[in-house]
This record gives structure tokens, C-alpha cells and sequence, in this order.
């Protein structure tokens, strides 16, 4: 093997194996050392990114292009999602509350759950099928095709030109993003609330500010819902532009490389993000909360 | 932005690779391999499909590294170089890959221009300028081509725009690899001629992978015949085809 590998290109496959039939402890050594290297090349794709973040050459062009194609391409799928949630949430807690006479809180729980909760990682799910896989699959694409290997022999860093304005551009968008499914999802519980349970608007969104307003406030005026729920899609945008991109930078094997690096970027990003929602929220409550 | 490299003299090599080795777990890609290429030279690089004929281009460009050995690209080692040093280096290199590996997003005139909007000052109408010279150098018509996709292009149009895009910046140095595979005897003749008219116009030191012995014949100074990864002849093409080494003759044959 070589001894260190030059590019991200090269550096990835190092930790492959070799399929050939060996015991089972050099398999399980040969996993795990595989398996310590792509770790290892993910955080170090991530220490470049913000590196290149920070110096010359910047990549305006190629930043508004990928906040268009993740934020602006992305509004469509993610106002359906927010508007459906928040309606279905409305619904289904309707029925139980009924029971109570307490329907007149059910803008506190689409509140808290679409702030707290589902706006966050929704959101990030969608534009993770939506434009993760398409990070995915366009830089695979061009891994297999030597495009990037091209950028190399042009003197283009490709991680600074192809992956640094996809993960700033999601950093911006997923945030904005989520801001907005939040508010589709209350409108989504309020169309509800006034045309099947009777309720006023005033009275609902009264309720849902009350939600926002109990956990408290932090710098004065800003809930702490809002800023954990603004917080999370800042993280859960980093986790699926670099996973996503990670993927497509190391495709190997042709049409199938692409498609199976796809998959992967889609279902490591999911995992990644409901994972790190856990560790987010207890951080969260243990420091603002609690 | 580091320090400069250093230009070797008008005559010293520009390429050196001294006793280089490479494996990938027990498999040696290569073993022993040491050659220069002098300034305005053309080498190239024969041998069978699999026997590490690519992986020399991509040590010379640090897309690999070596196990051991070194390589010199413009007077400078390139496996201590920083790297910034090597994007610079690779500044003054063109490479033409197999499958020409054209950005398929962008048209052709932003592909021929890539270097220069990447690396000059120059204005939209300059680029304009070696962008058309750059094409009408390799044949083809700037008016019919320029606003086209990759995709709307033929093999061996595809392969000339590479070359185009290759030498727009004026390198020193350019790689092509295998570039006449795939192509009609007609265009590999094209090509071929291409490569010739690049060291005789522009004298450009190049060092090209292929497999295709007619082709190498026609358009080198020197050739490196490569077996599993090791040369066993170098010489002019007239001495290849004089040679009474058995791997050689059967090569040729």
C-alpha cells in the first residue's frame, strides 16, 4: 500500500480490503483498521473544509449556486412536509385532547414539536433525500469520470472548489430552511384547529407562543425552543453536506460506485443526524434547561 | 502562497524519477523505475494494460506517492514539496486523461478557459482570445464548438478539446494518457500529429501512456517499454525496433 496517500482521492480507498480468503481475527483487524482510516479521512476532510473556509481563493459563484440548489430548489418539499406535519400533528393530538376538553392546547404541542423537534429533523432528512443525494451522486459522477482528478491536475483544490461551498451553503440554508418549515407546520396546525376543532387563531397562536415562552428565553427575546431549534439544522447541515460529499469524493467502481455511494450518503447522513439530535437535545437541556 | 519553484536549466530534464516504488498491500505496481525527460522531449511509456503505466503520471502529478524513490518535477522534489508548492506545480503541467475528462457541466469554452479563469487576471476578452487560439490549435472551429457541451462532441473532438484545455495556459510539461485509445485510425493519426506539432511549435516536454506501438513510433523521442511494473528497454524508437530483447520483440510483434 502506498505508503501515505497525496489526495483525498487516493487517501479514502487506502483503508480497502483485500477480499481474498483470510482468517477471521485478520478480517476483523482488517475491518476495524479499515473502518479507524475512514474515520480518520472524514475528519480530516472536515478539517479541511474549514480551512478552506477561512483562506483565499473563496468560491462566491459556486456558494449562491449551491444555496439555490439546496435552499431555494428545496422550499417545495420542505413547505409540503411542514404543512402535512403540522396538520397531522393537529389531528392525531386532537383526538386524545377532545377526550379532556383540553383541544385548546393544541397549539402548545404542535408548537414545542414542530420548533423542538420536527422541523429540525425533518427538514434535514428531506434536503438529505433531496440534495444530499444529489451531492452524492454529482461528485461521484465526476470522481469516476476523473473530473475531479482533473481539478487536481489544474491546480484547483477540488475539496476548496466542490465540497467547501456545498457544506457553507448548507450551514446557511438548513437553518432557514427549518425556520420556515416551523412556520408552515403552525399553519398547518392552525387550519386545523380553526376549521375542525372551533378554535380561534388568536387562541392558537397564543397557545403556541405560551409553549415557546415556558422553557424561557435566552439573550432576553429569543425562546430557547427557537434557538435550539436553530442550532440543531446548523449541525444537521454540516453532518449531510460533508457525509454526502465524503461519499461522492471517494466513489470507486464505476455506474454502481455512484449508486451505491448515493445510498450511503443518504443512509449515513439520516443515521448521523437522528443520532446527533439525541446528543444535541440532552446537551441542550442540561445547558439551558435545566 | 509559497515560495516559487524553481526552473531547472533550458537543457536539465524536467522530470526525474529515481529508483521509484510503489505497491498497494502485496501487489508492486512499481519496482525500479528511473527516467528523465529533458526539456522539448517527448517520452512515452509502453506497456500492457495493468502493468503501472498510468500510476507514473500520477506520481509525477502527486496523486500517488511513492513507497520509495523520488520524483522531480522542475528541479523540485515533489514528495517534500508543501501543498501549495504542488498546486503550483501542477499549474505548469497539462494533463490529457483516457477519457479526456472534461467538466460536463460546463461548455466547451468555459472548459478550455478553466485554467485561466482559475489563475489569471485576465480579462473575459484575453481568455477569449487563447481560448479560440487554443482550439483553432488543435483544428478545431471555435465558432462551431465553443458554446457546446461535452456531451454534443465525438471521441476524438473530445479528446482535442482536452488537449485544448491542457495547453491554454502555456505548461511546460503535459501527460497524456492513452490518448489515442478508442479512437479511428484516422483521428489517432490526428492526435498523433497533434503531439508532434506541440513539441515542434511550442516545445512542450511531454510524456504519454499508451499502449499502442505504431502511434509511439510516430511521435517519440524516446520510449520506456514497462513489464509488471519494471523498464526493461529504453531507447529511441529505432533502437526499440532493433532490439533482440525476447519481451521486446515480442511486444513489437
Amino acid at each position: 500500500m502506498a505508503s501515505g496517500c497525496a489526495e483525498l482521492s487516493s487517501d479514502l480507498t487506502c483503508g480497502r480490503m483485500s477480499s481474498s480468503r483470510i482468517s477471521p481475527i485478520r478480517w476483523l483487524n482488517e475491518a476495524l483498521k479499515a473502518a479507524a482510516y475512514r474515520v480518520q479521512s472524514y475528519f480530516g476532510l472536515l478539517g479541511r473544509v474549514l480551512a478552506s473556509a477561512v483562506t483565499r481563493p473563496f468560491y462566491w459563484r459556486d456558494l449562491a449556486q449551491q444555496m439555490d440548489t439546496i435552499g431555494v430548489a428545496s422550499l417545495g418539499i420542505v413547505a409540503l412536509t411542514g404543512l402535512f406535519t403540522g396538520m397531522v400533528l393537529a389531528l392525531q393530538s386532537s383526538v386524545e385532547m377532545k377526550q379532556f376538553g383540553a383541544t385548546i392546547y393544541i397549539g402548545r404541542l404542535v408548537g414545542a414539536s414542530a420548533v423542538r423537534e420536527l422541523g429540525p429533523v425533518l427538514t434535514a432528512l428531506m434536503v438529505t433525500g433531496r440534495a444530499g443525494s444529489g451531492m452524492a451522486a454529482q461528485l461521484g459522477s465526476m470522481r469516476i469520470t476523473e473530473q475531479i482528478d482533473a481539478l487536481n491536475t489544474l491546480g484547483v483544490d477540488p475539496v476548496r472548489k466542490l465540497v467547501t461551498p456545498r457544506f457553507l451553503a448548507a450551514l446557511v440554508m438548513l437553518p432557514v430552511l427549518t425556520v420556515i418549515m416551523d412556520v408552515i407546520a403552525i399553519g398547518g396546525g392552525m387550519l386545523i384547529a380553526v376549521v375542525k376543532l372551533d378554535l380561534t387563531a388568536t387562541l392558537y397562536l397564543r397557545s403556541v407562543y405560551q409553549s415557546l415562552a415556558d422553557t424561557g428565553f435566552i439573550l432576553r427575546y429569543i425562546p430557547i425552543d427557537v434557538f435550539g431549534g436553530l442550532l440543531k439544522p446548523l449541525v444537521f447541515g454540516g453532518i449531510m453536506a460533508l457525509t454526502s460529499c465524503y461519499y461522492g469524493m471517494t466513489t470507486r467502481g464505476g455506474t454502481e460506485g455512484v449508486g451505491r455511494a448515493t445510498t450511503q450518503a443518504v443512509v449515513s447522513s439520516s443515521i448521523l443526524i437522528l443520532a446527533s439530535d439525541y446528543f444535541l437535545t440532552q446537551l441542550l437541556i442540561a445547558l439551558l434547561i435545566e | 502562497m509559497s515560495q516559487a519553484m524553481p526552473s531547472p536549466g533550458q537543457n536539465g530534464p524536467v522530470v526525474m524519477l529515481h529508483d521509484v516504488r510503489l505497491t498497494y498491500g502485496s501487489h508492486v505496481v512499481l519496482d525500479e523505475i528511473g527516467f528523465s525527460v529533458r526539456r522539448g522531449e517527448t517520452m512515452c511509456v509502453l506497456g500492457g494494460s495493468g502493468v503501472g503505466k498510468s500510476t507514473i503520471l500520477k506520481l509525477i502529478l502527486h496523486l500517488e506517492e511513492p513507497d520509495s524513490g523520488h520524483v522531480e518535477v522542475l528541479g523540485h522534489d515533489i514528495e517534500t514539496a508543501g501543498r501549495a508548492e504542488i498546486f503550483e506545480a501542477r499549474q505548469r503541467m497539462g494533463m490529457v486523461f483516457q477519457g479526456s475528462a472534461l467538466f460536463d457541466s460546463l461548455s466547451i469554452f468555459d472548459n478550455v478557459g478553466f485554467p485561466l479563469f482559475e489563475h489569471t487576471e485576465l480579462s473575459l476578452e484575453e481568455i477569449s482570445g487563447r481560448v479560440r487560439e487554443a482550439l483553432s490549435f488543435v483544428d478545431l472551429d471555435y465558432r462551431r464548438v465553443e458554446s457546446l457541451l461535452p456531451s454534443e462532441l465525438s471521441g476524438g473532438m473530445k479528446k482535442r478539446v482536452a488537449i485544448a484545455r491542457a495547453i491554454v495556459h502555456r505548461p511546460e510539461i503535459l501527460l497524456f494518457d492513452e490518448p489515442t485509445s478508442g479512437l479511428d485510425p484516422i483521428t489517432t493519426r490526428t492526435i498523433d500529429n497533434l503531439i508532434v506539432k506541440l513539441r515542434r511549435e511550442l516545445h512542450v516536454s511531454s510524456i504519454v501512456v499508451t499502449h499502442d506501438t505504431r502511434s509511439a513510433c510516430r511521435i517519440a523521442n524516446r520510449i520506456a517499454l514497462l513489464q509488471s511494473g519494471r523498464i526493461i528497454f529504453i531507447g529511441t524508437p529505432a533502437e526499440m525496433l532493433a532490439s533482440d530483447d525476447e519481451y521486446v520483440r515480442e511486444y513489437l510483434e
